[in-house]
Formats: C-alpha cells, sequence, structure tokens
C-alpha cells in the first residue's frame, strides 16, 4: 500500500481509532488521522468539501467516525476511495460488530445455537444495531435487555427479543454484551437516575452465575465501570473485553486488505 | 385577445360537466362553453386541445415562495413560474419568510410583488402569531385588508392552546381559515418517521402520535369555540382516523395531504437521501394506505404541495442537519394522477380536491370551468409518461424525491386571468 488510508473522526475517539491505525501501520500503509476538533469543520466547512479535499490527496481508503447517521454513505458518494465506516451516530459500527462476532466464534467456536444477550442503551447504540444485522445471519438467538425506554419499537420485526428484566435476560445465556448509556446522545433522560439504572440494569456476579458455565461478557468500551458493569465482572474469568480490542486490530487489518482488493 | 380552446374533454367537477367541447376565452373571462362554437378571426388564438383534457387550473393551499428573505431558495417568480408549469393557477404562500408576513407590510410586499412578477394567483397566508412565536396575536385583521387569505404558523402548532383558542375565535370575524400545522414538539424531536426504517437506520424519530395528539386538541378547540379549522399536511393513520370520527360531529373541520404522503413510505429514508427529508415525515405503509384511503372516502378534502425550495448546499450535509422540505409544485398533478391511475379516485373526485375545494376553503371564486367565470384553466394529458429531472425544474429548490422517477400525466398548458402562463414545449396544439 503506497498511499495512505485516512482516519477522520468527527466524534471523539480512542480505542477505534488507535484501532484502525495500528492495523494500517501493520499492513505497512501510512495514514494521516484527522480529528474534527482541528478540521476545518469546526470552522464551517462542510462534509462534502471535507470529503473532495481529502479525496484531492488521493487515499485509498477513508475512515469516518461520525455523530450523525449516515455520514458515511454521504461521504462515499462524494468521494472515489473506500469508505470504511468506524461509527456513525445510533446507526452502525460495522468494524466493532465483525470483531465481536469473530471473538464469539474464536471463545465458542460457532456463532450458531448460542444465545446473545445484548443489554443496555440499545435504542442509542451503534453497537447494537450492527451486532443484530451480523448475528441475523446465523442460527443464534438475541435477545435484547434494558428499561423500555431504552428498547426501540419494532425489535421483534428485526427477529429480536426484548426483555426488561435482566435475570430473566441472562439465564442460560452464552454470550452477554454489555453496553453504556449513551450520554452523548441524550441516554441518561430515559433513565431517572444512574444509581437506579445500575441497580436494576448494572451486571454483577450474581446474574453471570444464572449464564451457562462458559459465558463470556462483552463490552465494546468504554466501560463506565459501577454503573453498567460492576468490576468483579469486567476483570473476572467470563471477560473477553481485552480479547475485543486485540481481535480488534487483526479484524480491521482484514477489512483494510479486502477493500484495498487482496486476495487472502 | 381571446382564446379557443377546441376539441378537449373539458371538466369541470363543481358542475359535474364533462364532454368533447370548445372553450371561448375572451379577455380574463370564459364566455361560452358548447360545441361547435365559431369564434375564430382576427385576434382569436385557437388551440386545438383534442386528445387532452380543459379542466380549472390548481389551486394550492400550501406553497412556501420563500420571498421575501430567502431569496436563493426561492422568489415569487420561480416559484409561480413553477407553478403555472405543474398546472397551478394559483397559490397560497405560507407566512415563514423573513421577515415573517405578520404584518400588512410584508403582506403589501407580497401582493405588489406577485401583482408584477407573479405568473399567477398568489395569496398570502398571514401568520397566526406574531413572529410565528405562539405567543401573541399577529394583526390578523390589517393582513386580511392587505390581501391574505389564511392564517397560518406552518412550520409549527401554536403549542398554547389558550392563544390557538383565541385565534380561532379572532380569525372568525375575517371569514378566513386558520390552517394548522400539527406537532406536538415534545414527541417530535427527530428527522424521519419512527418506524421499522427508523430502527435500521438509527436516525432520530418522530412518531405518528406527536401529529395526531395536536390534530385532536385542534379539532376540540375548534368545536369548542365553533370556529372552522383547516388542518394541513396530515401524514398519519391515527391523524385520518380522528378527523373521520371527528367529521360526524363537527362539520367545520377540513384537511389536506401532500403528494409525498400517498405515494412513498419511510423506506425511502433507508439511503440517507436528504431529499426525503420532509416535516412532517414520510411515513409507514400502513399510514400510506390510510391516507390513500382517507383521500377516497373524502376524509381528506384536498392536496396541498407543501412546495417547500431549498438550495443544495443546505440539502448536501448529513442527514440530521440538513433542511425539511420537498419541491413540489412540478410533481403534485402526476403524483396526484396516479391516484385516478390506481382507480382510488375518479378524475371529478381528484379535481374537486385540487381545484374547487381549495377555492372554497380560501373563500375564492376560482376552481371551475364555467360561463362567466374567470379563466384559469389547464390543458393537461393523463397518459403522458415522462421522468422526472429536478435540473428541468423552474423552481429553484432542486430537493425532490422523485428525481428520476417515470410518471404519468403532464400539464400541457396553463392560461391565468386570460392569459396563456405557461405551455409545455411538446405541446402543439
Amino acid at each position: 500500500m503506497e498511499r495512505p488510508s485516512l482516519p477522520f473522526f468527527y466524534e471523539p475517539s480512542t480505542r477505534t481509532r488507535t484501532s484502525f491505525e495500528i492495523a494500517a501501520k501493520r499492513l505497512s500503509a501510512d495514514t494521516i488521522n484527522i480529528a474534527a476538533s482541528t478540521s476545518s469543520y469546526v470552522k464551517g466547512e462542510t462534509l462534502k468539501d471535507t470529503a473532495k479535499t481529502l479525496e484531492a490527496m488521493k487515499p485509498d481508503v477513508t475512515i469516518i467516525r461520525h455523530s450523525m447517521p449516515g455520514a458515511p454513505h454521504m461521504l462515499a458518494r462524494f468521494v472515489d476511495s473506500s469508505v470504511i465506516n468506524g461509527g456513525d451516530g445510533a446507526h452502525e459500527h460495522p468494524t466493532q460488530a465483525l470483531l465481536d462476532l469473530f471473538t464469539m466464534r474464536e471463545k465458542k467456536g460457532t456463532l450458531d445455537g448460542l444465545k446473545i444477550v445484548i443489554i443496555g442503551d440499545i435504542i442509542h447504540s451503534r453497537v447494537a444495531r450492527s451486532n443484530i444485522f451480523a448475528l441475523r445471519h446465523f442460527d443464534a438467538e438475541i435477545v435484547c435487555c434494558g428499561p423500555p425506554t431504552m428498547l426501540p419499537p419494532h425489535l421483534e420485526d428485526l427477529g429480536v427479543q426484548p426483555e426488561h428484566n435482566l435475570e430473566k435476560a441472562v439465564r442460560n445465556a452464552d454470550v452477554i454484551m454489555m453496553l453504556r448509556i449513551q450520554k452523548e446522545r441524550g441516554g441518561v433522560a430515559y433513565i431517572p437516575s444512574i444509581k437506579e439504572y445500575s441497580t436494576m440494569f448494572g451486571l454483577r456476579k450474581e446474574h453471570v452465575n444464572k449464564a451457562k458455565k462458559d459465558v463470556i461478557v462483552m463490552h465494546p468500551g468504554p466501560m463506565n465501570r459501577g454503573v453498567e458493569i460492576m468490576d468483579d465482572v469486567a476483570d473476572g474469568p467470563s471477560s473477553v473485553i481485552l480479547d475485543q480490542v486485540e481481535n480488534g486490530v487483526a479484524v480491521r487489518m482484514a477489512v483494510l486488505y479486502l477493500l484495498l482488493g487482496r486476495e487472502i | 385577445m381571446s382564446i379557443l380552446i377546441k376539441n378537449g374533454r373539458v371538466i369541470d367537477p363543481r358542475s359535474g360537466l364533462d364532454g368533447i367541447l370548445d372553450v371561448f376565452i375572451n379577455g380574463d373571462l370564459i364566455e361560452e362553453i358548447g360545441r361547435p362554437l365559431s369564434r375564430g378571426g382576427k385576434g382569436v388564438e385557437v388551440i386545438d386541445a383534442g386528445g387532452h383534457i380543459v379542466a380549472p387550473g390548481l389551486i394550492d393551499v400550501h406553497a412556501h415562495l420563500r420571498e421575501p428573505g430567502y431569496e436563493w431558495k426561492e422568489t415569487i417568480r420561480t416559484g409561480t413560474m413553477a407553478a403555472v408549469k405543474g398546472g397551478f393557477t394559483g397559490i397560497a404562500c405560507m407566512a415563514n419568510t423573513n421577515p415573517v408576513n405578520d404584518n400588512k407590510s410584508v403582506t403589501d410586499y407580497i401582493v405588489t410583488k406577485a401583482r408584477s412578477e407573479g405568473m399567477c394567483r398568489v395569496f398570502p397566508c398571514g401568520a397566526i402569531t406574531k413572529n410565528l412565536k405562539g405567543e401573541e396575536l399577529a394583526e390578523i385583521g390589517e393582513m386580511v385588508e392587505a390581501g391574505i387569505r389564511a392564517v397560518s404558523d406552518d412550520g409549527k402548532s401554536v403549542k398554547n392552546s389558550g392563544i390557538l383558542r383565541k385565534a380561532l375565535e379572532y380569525a372568525k370575524l375575517f371569514n378566513i381559515p386558520v390552517i394548522s400545522h400539527c406537532e406536538d414538539e415534545d414527541l417530535s424531536r427527530g428527522y424521519v418517521h419512527e418506524g421499522r426504517a427508523s430502527l435500521l437506520s438509527g436516525l432520530d424519530a418522530v412518531p405518528g402520535i406527536a401529529e395526531e395528539i395536536i390534530v385532536r386538541r385542534d379539532i376540540t378547540i375548534a368545536a369548542y369555540v365553533d370556529s372552522p379549522i383547516h388542518l394541513t399536511h396530515i401524514s398519519t393513520a391515527g391523524s385520518v382516523n380522528a378527523i373521520r370520527q371527528a367529521k360526524k360531529n363537527y362539520k367545520e373541520i377540513t384537511c389536506d395531504t401532500c403528494p409525498h404522503y400517498f405515494s412513498i413510505t419511510d423506506e425511502a429514508t433507508l439511503g440517507f437521501d436528504t431529499s426525503t427529508k420532509v416535516n412532517p415525515p414520510l411515513r409507514s405503509r400502513d399510514d400510506v394506505e390510510a391516507i390513500t384511503e382517507g383521500l377516497r372516502n373524502n376524509t381528506i378534502d384536498m392536496i396541498a404541495t407543501d412546495h417547500a425550495p431549498h438550495e443544495d448546499t443546505s440539502k448536501d450535509v448529513e442527514f440530521d442537519i440538513a433542511t425539511f422540505g420537498i419541491s413540489g409544485l412540478e410533481t403534485a398533478l402526476a403524483l396526484s394522477l396516479g391516484l385516478v391511475h390506481q382507480g382510488v379516485l375518479t378524475l371529478h373526485e381528484l379535481f374537486r380536491k385540487l381545484t374547487i375545494n381549495p377555492a372554497k376553503l380560501l373563500g375564492l371564486p376560482y376552481g371551475e370551468v364555467k360561463a362567466g367565470k374567470t379563466a384559469d384553466i389547464i390543458v393537461f394529458n393523463p397518459g403522458i409518461e415522462w421522468t422526472v429531472d429536478k435540473n428541468s425544474f423552474f423552481s429553484k429548490g432542486k430537493n425532490t424525491p422523485f428525481h428520476g422517477r417515470k410518471l404519468k400525466g403532464k400539464n400541457l398548458l396553463t392560461i391565468v386571468d386570460g392569459k396563456i402562463a405557461y405551455r409545455d414545449p411538446s405541446f402543439k396544439g
């Protein structure tokens, strides 16, 4: 890869950005990282113009993280290079879902027949959406758990079973995926208080004990310890949270490799 | 100057007239309808409408002309050019200009400008409240004097029920309708309809009940003070249901919907195409079916365009921050004729909703093809297929979700006040 890929972040991101940068570097690609706070965005330039400007520098791949749904799709209309969605608002986070499924399969051998429970602020979660879209391709049971205000209507249409009781939701689960409350998307207004949320939907050891013995606990990060997940779970034997991070680099390397037309 | 329109199928939905007839226009009036009329000769322009339909010009109770204040989006000139191309001979323009049309000097400006530059009749709609703020009544009486034909705070509801009550009571004094945009803002913090599509796109969504709640509130207040109310751009099954029920007990309710609420669903928003961003949002399949049924059973009295032109730069941005609105004047007739092609409405039923009913709402002596009436007439052909090309729009607003779509039915000739205001290049008559 002679030409650079251009990560481009319109929303704060540490994990995803670093992961993409390391992935690109391991493939010997040059990367340039432009964050929204330092870009022309803050000077009032539109995404379209920023996209065209970046395009003029002829990157192979542009990776975008943006707070608004559909921004990568818009970018893709204006540039010729490949565009990777690094997370767009409450819409999608496709590489996160890929690394999550990769991790599940790594630990479980298969995705078929698994009971996968996603818990938290589903309505605002791009991670939940992308995971649901991906998991629908497999014969897995998908349960979404959270307070009614955080579960969007029509979830059943996607083959997802909504559940409001955490204890019931985790029973016999193979995979528990915790999500944080999306404060930046107004998530806090959907619950009376963080304290009450934590009492009702925070994952504790006793919940993990109700799941299958070999359950894995996942979290896309960043975690709010003591809110949606307790220390003893986050750092406990079932946690694969750091494996997710590690796998993220490999999966993103694969995505970049394939997008650049290399064959495996 | 006289015009003789020969051999066309003349329809007049009010009287039920329907037949191959000639129409003779002398000056600004329709002088005679019959066949054959031998009115040729010097100074008479003869138009052969054989194979086409001659009908009253369309009247739109809801358009945005953007002037004064937003001339880069549209002007009275370009908006009325789009109107006559689309078959409209009169359009009501909403008050959300800059400055807002909430006092007679702005009304005066619009009326004067429309007289000198307009291609068709323009009926200004004044604001209900000063600066559309929903706090104090605008000077409705003075605006009526200057020429407004309705009041509306379109773009938002009058949130304060007490103010709306006063507006409904006060407007009755002048015999003009209060046109209500129905939206509960506390429920509508979003950009698309809340449903399966919004679940997939992750876009912030507006539930259908945000509209229905205000529909019910407005009807309740109007009935209490015994004033007429017009509910505009109705888009949900719940609203249609509420209006249908309410009309049984209270007669002074009218409503309109727009072509995009019976022609496309919220599925169109899935590609994040900002031309599909409109308020109220494109709704679900069930809503579209209910709107269609509401048109069929006359719960919905008329079709309006909600023509909302915007410059490309306000749409070439992320969906969340793109402007709301669809440029509708140039596609409305063909999309509405879709209802006839699908067998939902007869041609006469459709034209009632596009001509005489809007005329009645605004208290206008137009919307008829009849001897002695003003010659606001169109010649169109419901069978001509054409492909929507936004770049050929006369409107400055190229924001249409129908670009590239093949439609059936085309306006060929528009006569306003006895003068030809538009002739389609393909029309040889």
